[in-house]
């Protein structure tokens, strides 16, 4: 027995690599934040369990949010290499446009969780008692009017957002995967959570969870032919393979083929975005107005990475790829956006549209000294906060089945209260690209940055955007113009918490609109990828 | 036996697979299709980590089965629920979100 003990002595140990940890603080801290909410979710009493939620998640997100500020100068990749590896690349790489990602991401989800904590509009919240009651059932219609509420979709959102903050600075596939999985599965959860129309709501859970698992599946099959090429899946590895391997090209376009499919669907790019408008029509609003923010912010930073440090040598292969799903999704976004009846609908395709948009600027990513980079940083960041306040306003109007969604409901609302009416019209120009709001100024750097390499596609874009704006300018219509309906919606007065979220959203949408310069900069200066 | 041929297995399997979540109605059913899709991707993670002749491949097949479980979870969880209120769990049912 000592014998054995003996000869495993003499084996030689393992070198760690080291991990830069004040790098990864904001991750680290978020999961942090989230392994306490289950805790906080085990050992305090219910009555006590949301508020403390609330307090674990904000000042989790608010801590987040101070080390990214803290951090805003690191350019490093991290674990580092063990003596002088030149095959090895640090798995994650912390750099200036990882972390203003991160930041956005982290602002929107702050909105959010106020959002998702709003109590005055609703009895208990805009989340279900309890997701396991049947629906229908004694219990359940018991339930729906008490106090109750599945506290545990404040730890869900907080490992979403942890995945969502990997997932911009994965340096390699595979943890861009678990990154996606991480983000992923309790959005599927989240999406389920609604405390009204729970039918849908559970509907809307199951369409997104088998469409999603269906396209990390092809996102995984990418990553295993790129592996077969390169016999690594860092994607600086990726770069140099793609001049020294001797593999087969169909491995190196199919791999980046199905990993962009991956990478598109999270992002809804028409033709991957048959999952948008039931999703967002089904979750509980503010679910879906952190699915429309967040979850575009760091797909849209995955793709980036992938584009310009794995593939900037195939900019012409992947290019056209990028130019057509840019136009479908354009097209799709604007002209189904104008059979919609229902507004979360209309926002769905709008979203859809606007990931059109922001791909073209992504496709002369490549060629230009960061100026892309920085209008794709700029447009995701107003978009997120434009649409967040968006879906928020939602909330607000109300009939007797909980929110009055359909656009018959919200025409002549002006009567009713010009302050929501006239807050939803700047929100809704500022979609459309109207100026001295945010979505102009993002439009413009996105289109500018794309003219000289693709002057067609600006052209189609800017056709779009009017096509598109028809819709926004419809509603605007209607809620200043139309009379009210028979069923005419009731405005609800919202507490503190989407207070502050709605004026955050409106003001940074207003602000943006009139004096970009300060966001621009930080863009600008912050549009570096390291490999 | 050359190791290409575990290739086409693999991708055979993926494809099978793939049809299979398109065709098929019951929810398990195209749930399990997805997880042959992964354990496809898995084999050729594997035959790529033999052809190569680095490690690396199988370490990630440990990763890709761990996602995969965590994966099952919730999505079983999410399908039980749907079938407690409809006793039914084909997607056909599941229809009342459209257009």
């Amino acid at each position: 027995m000592s014998h054995v003990l003996f000869a495993a002595a003499t084996v030689p140990t393992i070198k760690t690599p080291s991990i830069a940890y004040h790098a990864i603080a904001p991750i680290l801290i978020v999961l942090g934040a989230a392994l306490l909410g289950v805790l906080v979710e085990a050992a305090v009493p219910r009555r006590e369990r949301f508020n403390a939620q609330i307090a674990v998640t904000v000042l989790g997100l608010i801590g987040a949010l101070v080390a990214v500020g803290l951090l805003h100068n690191t350019s490093l990749t991290t674990p580092s290499p063990v003596g002088s590896s030149e095959s090895f690349y640090g798995a994650l790489s912390v750099d200036p446009a990882g972390l203003f990602l991160q930041g956005t991401v982290l602002a929107l989800a702050l909105m959010a969780t106020l959002l998702i904590s709003e109590r005055s509009i609703e009895i208990g919240s805009p989340i279900v008692a309890s997701a396991a009651v049947v629906v229908g059932s004694p219990d359940d219609k018991r339930l729906a009017n008490s106090e109750r509420v599945q506290t545990e979709i404040f730890p869900l959102l907080l490992f979403a957002v942890s995945g969502m903050l990997i997932f911009p600075i994965a340096n390699n596939l595979l943890l861009m995967f678990i990154a996606l999985e991480v983000l992923s599965l309790p959005l599927y959860l989240m999406a389920g959570l609604s405390r009204r129309r729970r039918l849908l709501s559970q509907e809307a859970s199951l369409k997104y969870f088998l469409l999603g698992a269906f396209a990390s599946a092809f996102f995984l099959y990418g990553l295993a032919l790129l592996y077969g090429y390169a016999n690594s899946v860092d994607l600086p590895a990726i770069f140099n393979a793609q001049r020294t391997s001797g593999k087969s090209d169909v491995l190196l376009y199919l791999g980046l083929g199905l990993v962009i499919v991956g990478l598109l669907f999270k992002a809804s790019v028409a033709p991957f975005h048959s999952w948008t408008p039931d999703v967002y029509q089904g979750s509980p609003t503010p679910v879906a107005a952190f699915m429309a923010s967040c979850t575009k912010v760091a797909s849209f930073g995955a793709l980036l990475r992938v584009l310009v440090i794995g593939f900037s040598g195939s900019t012409w292969d992947w290019r056209p790829i990028i130019w057509g799903v840019a136009i479908a999704s354009m097209v799709i976004g604007a002209i189904l956006g104008v059979t919609q009846t229902d507004i979360k609908r209309v926002l769905a395709y709008s979203s859809i549209a606007h990931a059109g948009f922001i791909l073209v600027g992504l496709v002369a990513v490549t060629s230009d000294k960061g100026q892309s980079l920085a209008s794709v940083m700029f447009y995701v960041l107003s978009y997120g906060f434009t649409t967040l306040a968006a879906f928020g306003l939602l909330m607000l109007v109300r009939d007797a089945d909980g929110e009055a969604t359909h656009l018959s409901q919200w025409s002549g609302l002006a009567r009713k209260s010009p302050l929501v009416a006239s807050v939803m019209t700047i929100l809704l120009l500022s979609m459309a690209g109207i100026p001295l709001t945010s979505g102009f100024i993002g439009k413009f750097y996105v289109f500018r940055a794309a003219w000289h390499t693709a002057g067609p596609l600006v052209v189609i874009a800017l056709l779009c955007s009017a096509v598109a704006a028809f819709y926004y300018l419809r509603i605007v219509v209607l809620m200043f113009f139309a009379e009210p309906p028979e069923n005419a919606p009731t405005i609800a007065i919202p507490g503190w918490s989407a207070s502050v979220a709605l004026t955050t959203g409106v003001v940074v949408t207003v602000f943006l609109g009139l004096l970009p310069e300060p966001i621009v900069d930080l863009a600008v200066k912050a549009a570096h990828l390291r490999g | 036996m050359t190791p290409t041929y575990y290739l086409v297995l693999s991708a055979a399997l993926f494809s099978i697979g793939a049809v299979g979540v398109l065709v098929r109605k019951n929810a398990i059913v195209v749930f399990m299709c997805i997880e042959l899709m992964l354990n496809a991707v898995n084999l050729s993670l594997v035959t790529f980590s033999r052809i190569n002749g680095s490690l690396d491949g199988q370490i990630m097949a440990f990763f890709v089965m761990t996602v995969a479980a965590a994966e099952v979870v919730i999505g079983l969880a999410i399908i039980m629920s749907i079938f407690r209120t409809r006793r039914s769990a084909s997607v056909d049912d599941a229809n009342l979100l459209k257009y």
